[in-house]
């Protein structure tokens, strides 16, 4: 990425803008928003692969509501694990089925001895304690401690909103 | 967003063919004309029942979006993972300040002496610092950030 050229440009920017909140449910959704937008379907198209390509969009995909799958225990499990040994790790942690989410941080010693997130999702915390017992069987001695956060509340819950200016 | 998040669905709400929607569906979406008649036809069904199951997974709350997932970082701006460490009788005072920002995308409450965590989604990298520096001036409590250094493989999987 230059610092200088803008990562999207201004028909990118409003082409997100048309489908951030959702792509909308009609046969041919690409044209429906080119026709919002004073643009064609195949621009559209040939934007929205681009932007794929270059990773500005992961996919287009749903996002299922863990907790109203019956997903109801949700952990935030926490590793702190030899730091040459995170890469490999981690690999195999985030493959997991039931891990939707393994991210490698920065510790914040010495209150926050760990670097790696992994959310453990289940139908009861004994569900989820099961998991993380796997997790801790695949680290063995690579990890010197851990510790999991379940979510007690959700207070706010958005998508990426880009501003309109 | 007013979706119920906190709702279990009946388990009869989904069946067979929903619940390989949202298996085969969280991995991409055809850039086609057709896509939904293109997506449909590996699920074994047609354009117009694919629409019509995504419009009603939507509608109870089985999904909370259908679309385009963007990369923040990718696109010019930022993610970060923040926590802090609120006390409870201030907890609720702190929320409505923390959530009042615009770049707060998600909010939750854990359990631990951090029991406040939420992600904030700016688009310029310096908005990060920015927004914590503002809740920390609001809150006069400290913002710790957990920004991503690597990620591993994403994947959910319902009972299909």
């Amino acid at each position: 990425m230059t610092p200088d050229a803008p990562v999207l440009d201004l028909v990118d920017r409003r082409i997100v803008q048309a489908t951030q909140a959702g792509l909308p449910l009609v046969e041919a959704p690409y044209a429906a928003v080119a026709a919002d937008l004073g643009l064609t379907e195949a621009e559209v198209i040939a934007r929205l692969g681009a932007l794929q390509d270059r990773g500005a969009i992961r996919r287009i995909a749903v996002a299922p509501n863990h907790y109203a799958l019956g997903m109801t225990a949700n952990g935030m499990s926490v590793w702190d694990v030899a730091d040459d040994r995170v890469p490999a790790l981690g690999a195999r942690i985030g493959a997991l089925p039931f891990v939707t989410h393994c991210y490698r941080r920065p510790r914040a010693l010495p209150a926050w001895p760990y670097n790696l997130f992994a959310m453990l999702h289940g139908g009861s915390r004994a569900e989820v304690e099961e998991k993380r017992a796997q997790v801790a069987a695949i680290l063995g001695d690579a990890c010197r401690g851990a510790d999991i956060l379940y979510s007690t509340r959700i207070l706010k819950k958005t998508g990426l909103r880009l501003r309109e200016d | 967003m007013t979706r119920p998040f906190r709702t279990v669905l009946p388990s009869d709400a989904l069946d067979e063919t929903d619940r390989a929607i949202i298996n085969a569906l969280q991995d991409g979406f055809p850039l086609t004309p057709r896509p939904y008649d293109d997506a449909g036809a590996a699920l074994g069904i047609t354009g117009a029942d694919l629409i019509a199951r995504l419009g009603r997974l939507r509608d109870i709350g089985a999904i909370t979006r259908f679309g385009p997932f963007f990369d923040a970082a990718e696109m010019g701006g930022a993610f970060c993972l923040c926590a802090m460490a609120v006390p409870p009788d201030q907890f609720d005072a702190v929320m409505t300040q923390v959530n009042a920002h615009p770049e707060v995308a998600h909010n939750y409450e854990r359990t631990h002496a951090l029991n406040m965590w939420f992600v904030l989604a700016t688009d310029s990298p310096d908005g990060i610092d920015r927004t914590a520096r503002a809740i920390e001036n609001e809150t006069g409590l400290r913002v710790m950030q957990f920004p991503k250094l690597e990620e591993y493989f994403i994947g959910f999987r319902v009972r299909a």
